[in-house]
């Protein structure tokens, strides 16, 4: 079941020097899979994200053929009919969870407005909720989570407590924008397998937004690599060492592996036509 | 401006001391450094004052004996360091000598002036505060657009004029030829006198003898002035404001807000504001502060009977033992708001502790 | 170079010497500063002020100090008295012009003196750190500690009413803030690797001090000073105003006003056209200042 078709979608943004693209005419779908995106710095990766839940800020504009969920099209909506999407229906999960989180609100306060955003409830139902959410995503004791304030927490417990309050309110969709990036190594991985198993547990959809090739070949079902504002590559996870685009073969190619050592890792050898050249859809 | 707790780690070798007494001890030697400075500043300039002081109260006929008695008397024959513990003396038993002028002891004096200036300043940052921060913030969140242009120009306007000429215009035009406001002082003449003199501000005074006529009248003369304050403290506070909502406006916490779909009105004064407000009440009470001292040329202009126009006549009229009290009571309110803001600052900030 | 080829080689991404990067980026700053329409007033003010003042014997219709006591206070337009006549009879437009001088007198000598003895105890203080540091920034808290105005008004008061006393004044109580800003920026740079390397070199405090952090900190000096010259030039006028700055007959703005409140009721224009001056002019400095932070600091810019 299809949850989100993206249609030629663009972020421009207009600058000094001319407009800018950020997204150049992108199409994807996202079904109740884990689709990753992949690329560097700068290849429209967040924009991708971003502009779904239409938080581009001025003075980027976006614009799309369609970016339609559950057959409406967001694009179309009013910014008010918007707002009961975000949050609700689609979420997102971002980067370093010392900067996602309000510095000066309890954590207490913060699942609760995400709850009672979009559901009409008493607080102390909102606040069990919360613990139970916190709960799941194995915070020990919640409730002094709850009055806590996040300068208090780890990045680690920071980042499971954005997912908790992401996931509180029951969206279809998560966008995790470099979930992992700000963490520690050694607890990456069990940030991210407490977010596949709640995605999983809810069928939900998941767009995991990373520049981590094996991190993606890992935990998605599909792979999109995107370089300079394009797709340049569409392929299932576990075929991703058979990918064919060059930019994709020279990416693997600077991994290291352990399964075949090499006294040298190679460089990436860009080439100009990878910008200009249209997408070759390989859905 | 004044950070009282800068002062780098000093002492760290005397351990037996926990951490949290030290830092008390060390804030509260930086403030009596600072106050001690402030005195000795005031000591100085009583000092290289051209005005002799012996001939300020024996008077240009006295004979030498009565002369010298009073060089005496004054203790001017002792050296220069003995002196000034004379005055740290005097100063810390809150005497400041007596005025020239009203033949007073300029404690008295100013005890007595006091509260018309706190009137003023207090009515004027309220003003500055409850305009100045919607202010600000609305010009953060329509950055660029016509709404921030519009109030950028008006703060820049209000920073750049004389205010004892907005002083003047005020009158000639909502007094002078409108007559929509009372003129210069404090009450029309015949309402003096009407109310007994509880707090020293009218308006107070008024509401505890339950006197509205005296009220509205003390109101008609105090809204004009205050509003020129008001305007002066606005300019600031919405620059201040401005300036660190828009930096809580790119942060990321706001997307976050917003990813849960909370409406703007939400994300601006339940997330960004809530950040700032910190930050503001710094603001506010240095704003406080920068009005006693604005006060002094409205007070002036408005005849308004405050400390800034006390100092200034017993300046033109070298009344010595006036100005050095006045400054110093000036300057010791200055480091005390400062203190004050440094205190609320780290009360209510959930990080600072 | 043709005109095309040399803004061409200004606006260049990729410049080939180190003089072109350096131009290049004065003349993108220089844009970016006067497609503000707000700066760009605020710096043809300027400009005209000065212009006024150096030309100020061509342009005064009158003598400023000519008494004529049978036009007194006369108003806007009366005879070849574009803006009328003060209570002595004197030409207000003539004084105005001649005042422009003033102005500008006091606004170049407080910033020769403020933000020089600012530098000197900021970067002594940061650079010898210490005692010397101590001593040094609990002086300057002392100083901040008081209301810039009432403390001017102490030292007038002390020295003598005056014009150079009122800018020694207002110099006195405007250091402060520099020598604190000067000191933090000495603090970072102090610890930085090439200072170090200086020092390796055996270079001396002075010499590091005169020779390396000085040019260092000159840029965001000047800023401030921009921002802070309407300041000076209130506080200049405030103090004329009380009759401790200027003496008569000097045509200073705030005098002026002090002048005309008398009659400030039957004859308005006396008061008010000095008043527009001092606000016009401190209104250009601000709209400066706060195009050059823009320039300099763009987190606090207003256009995108």
């Amino acid at each position: 079941m299809t949850l989100l078709t993206v249609n030629d979608l663009w972020v421009r943004f207009p600058t000094r020097q001319g407009v800018f693209d950020a997204v150049r005419g992108i199409s994807f779908e996202l079904g109740q899979e884990r689709l990753g995106i992949v690329g560097e710095s700068g290849s429209g990766k967040s924009m991708t994200g971003r502009s779904i839940l239409q938080l581009i800020r001025k003075p980027g504009v976006v614009q799309a053929a369609e970016i339609s969920f559950q057959g409406r099209n967001l694009m179309e909506l009013s910014e008010r009919d918007m707002r009961s999407v975000r949050g609700n229906e689609i979420s997102m999960v971002m980067q370093d969870p010392k900067f996602s989180l309000n510095p000066v609100m309890t954590i207490g306060a913060q699942l609760m407005e995400a709850y009672l955003q979009h559901n009409r409830d008493s607080r102390q139902n909102a606040r069990n909720k919360c613990i139970e959410m916190l709960e799941a995503v194995s915070l020990r004791d919640p409730e002094r989570v709850m009055d806590a304030y996040p300068h208090e927490m780890s990045g680690g417990m920071g980042q499971r407590i954005m997912i908790a309050m992401m996931l509180i309110p029951d969206p279809k969709i998560l966008i995790a924008d470099e979930p992992t990036s700000a963490l520690d190594v050694s607890v990456q991985r069990q940030v991210l397998s407490i977010m596949d198993r709640l995605v999983r547990d809810r069928g939900m959809g998941l767009i995991f937004i990373s520049h981590d090739l094996n991190l993606v070949a890992e935990f998605c079902d599909r792979v999109l690599i995107m370089y300079a504002g394009r797709i340049v590559e569409s392929c299932p996870a576990s075929k991703l060492r058979e990918a064919k685009h060059p930019y994709t073969r020279g990416l693997l190619n600077a991994l290291p592996r352990l399964d075949n050592p090499r006294t040298h890792l190679e460089v990436l050898q860009r080439q100009d036509d990878w910008t200009h050249a249209a997408l070759e859809e390989t859905q | 401006m004044v950070s009282v707790t800068s002062q780098p780690e000093e002492g760290r070798k005397s351990a037996p001391f926990p951490a949290w007494l030290r830092k008390f001890l060390t804030t509260c030697g930086s403030i009596a450094a600072t106050m001690l400075g402030l005195l000795l500043v005031t000591f100085v300039i009583g000092r290289v004052m051209p005005i002799d002081p012996v001939l300020a109260i024996v008077g240009e006929r006295a004979s030498q004996e009565s002369y010298d008695a009073v060089y005496h008397q004054l203790g001017l024959d002792k050296p220069l360091m003995v002196q000034f513990f004379y005055y740290l003396w005097d100063v810390l038993h809150g005497d400041f000598g007596n005025s020239l002028l009203t033949a007073r002891p300029v404690s008295q004096d100013i005890a007595r002036v006091f509260p018309a200036t706190m009137e003023l300043a207090t009515l004027g940052v309220v003003i500055g505060m409850f305009l100045g921060i919607p202010m600000g913030v609305l010009s953060a969140v329509h950055r660029g657009t016509w709404i921030d242009q519009t109030i950028r120009v008006l703060t820049l306007v209000g920073y750049s004029m004389p205010i004892f000429w907005l002083g003047m215009m005020g009158l000639l035009l909502f007094y002078g030829i409108l007559g929509w406001v009372g003129g210069p002082g404090r009450l029309d003449i015949f309402f003096e006198g009407l109310v007994p003199s509880v707090t020293g501000m009218v308006l107070v005074d008024a509401l505890l003898a339950g006197d509205m006529d005296v009220f509205w009248n003390g109101f008609s003369h105090l809204i004009l002035p205050a509003s020129l304050l008001g305007y002066y403290s606005l300019a600031y506070i919405s620059r201040m404001t401005r300036s660190f909502m828009l930096e809580q406006l790119s942060a990321e916490y706001i997307t976050t807000a917003r990813v849960k779909g909370l409406s703007e009105r939400q994300v601006i004064w339940g997330h960004a504001f809530k950040n700032i407000r910190v930050q503001l009440v710094t603001v506010v009470a240095l704003s406080y502060a920068n009005l006693l001292e604005g006060s002094v040329l409205t007070e002036i202009i408005f005849s308004w009977p405050g400390i800034g126009s006390y100092i200034t006549t017993a300046l033109l009229s070298a009344d010595m033992n006036a100005v050095l009290g006045g400054t110093v009571v000036v300057g010791l309110i200055f480091i005390c708001l400062n203190i004050l803001s440094d205190l609320l600052y780290k009360i209510f900030d959930p990080r600072a502790k | 170079m043709s005109e095309q080829t040399l803004k061409q080689w200004l606006l260049s991404d990729a410049p080939t010497s180190r003089m072109q990067a350096r131009v290049a980026g004065l003349y993108q700053g220089w844009l970016r500063l006067t497609s503000n329409w707000m700066t760009l007033t605020g710096l043809i003010i300027l400009t005209a002020l000065v212009l006024v003042a150096v030309c100020a014997p061509l342009l005064a219709p009158h003598d400023p100090f000519e008494q004529d006591l049978l036009n007194r206070l006369k108003p806007i337009g009366y005879d070849d008295h574009y803006l009328g006549t003060d209570s002595l009879g004197r030409d207000i437009l003539s004084r105005l012009i001649y005042g422009s001088r003033i102005t500008l007198y006091i606004v170049a000598l407080v910033t020769l003196i403020a933000p020089v003895v600012g530098l000197l105890v900021g970067t002594v203080a940061g650079y010898l750190g210490g005692w010397t540091d101590q001593i040094l920034m609990r002086t300057t808290d002392v100083f901040l500690a008081f209301p810039r105005l009432v403390l001017a008004l102490a030292f007038v008061a002390a020295l003598g009413p005056g014009i150079e006393n009122a800018v020694l004044a207002i110099s006195l109580t405007a250091w402060p803030p520099y020598a604190r800003m000067a000191r933090a920026e000495t603090l970072t740079i102090r610890s930085s690797d090439f200072i170090a390397a200086i020092r390796l070199q055996g270079a001396g405090p002075l010499r590091i001090i005169t020779r390396h952090i000085w040019p260092l900190c000159i840029s965001s000096l000047i800023v401030r000073v921009t921002l802070d010259m309407a300041g000076i030039i209130l506080a200049a006028a405030g103090l004329g105003f009380l009759g401790l700055g200027a003496q008569p007959p000097s045509p200073e703005w705030g005098a002026m006003i002090s002048e005309g409140r008398r009659f400030i009721l039957d004859h308005w224009w006396v008061a008010t056209i000095p008043g527009l001056a001092i606000f016009t002019v401190s209104l250009a400095f601000n709209l400066l200042g706060d195009g050059l932070r823009d320039v300099l600091d763009p987190k606090d810019g207003g256009h995108g």
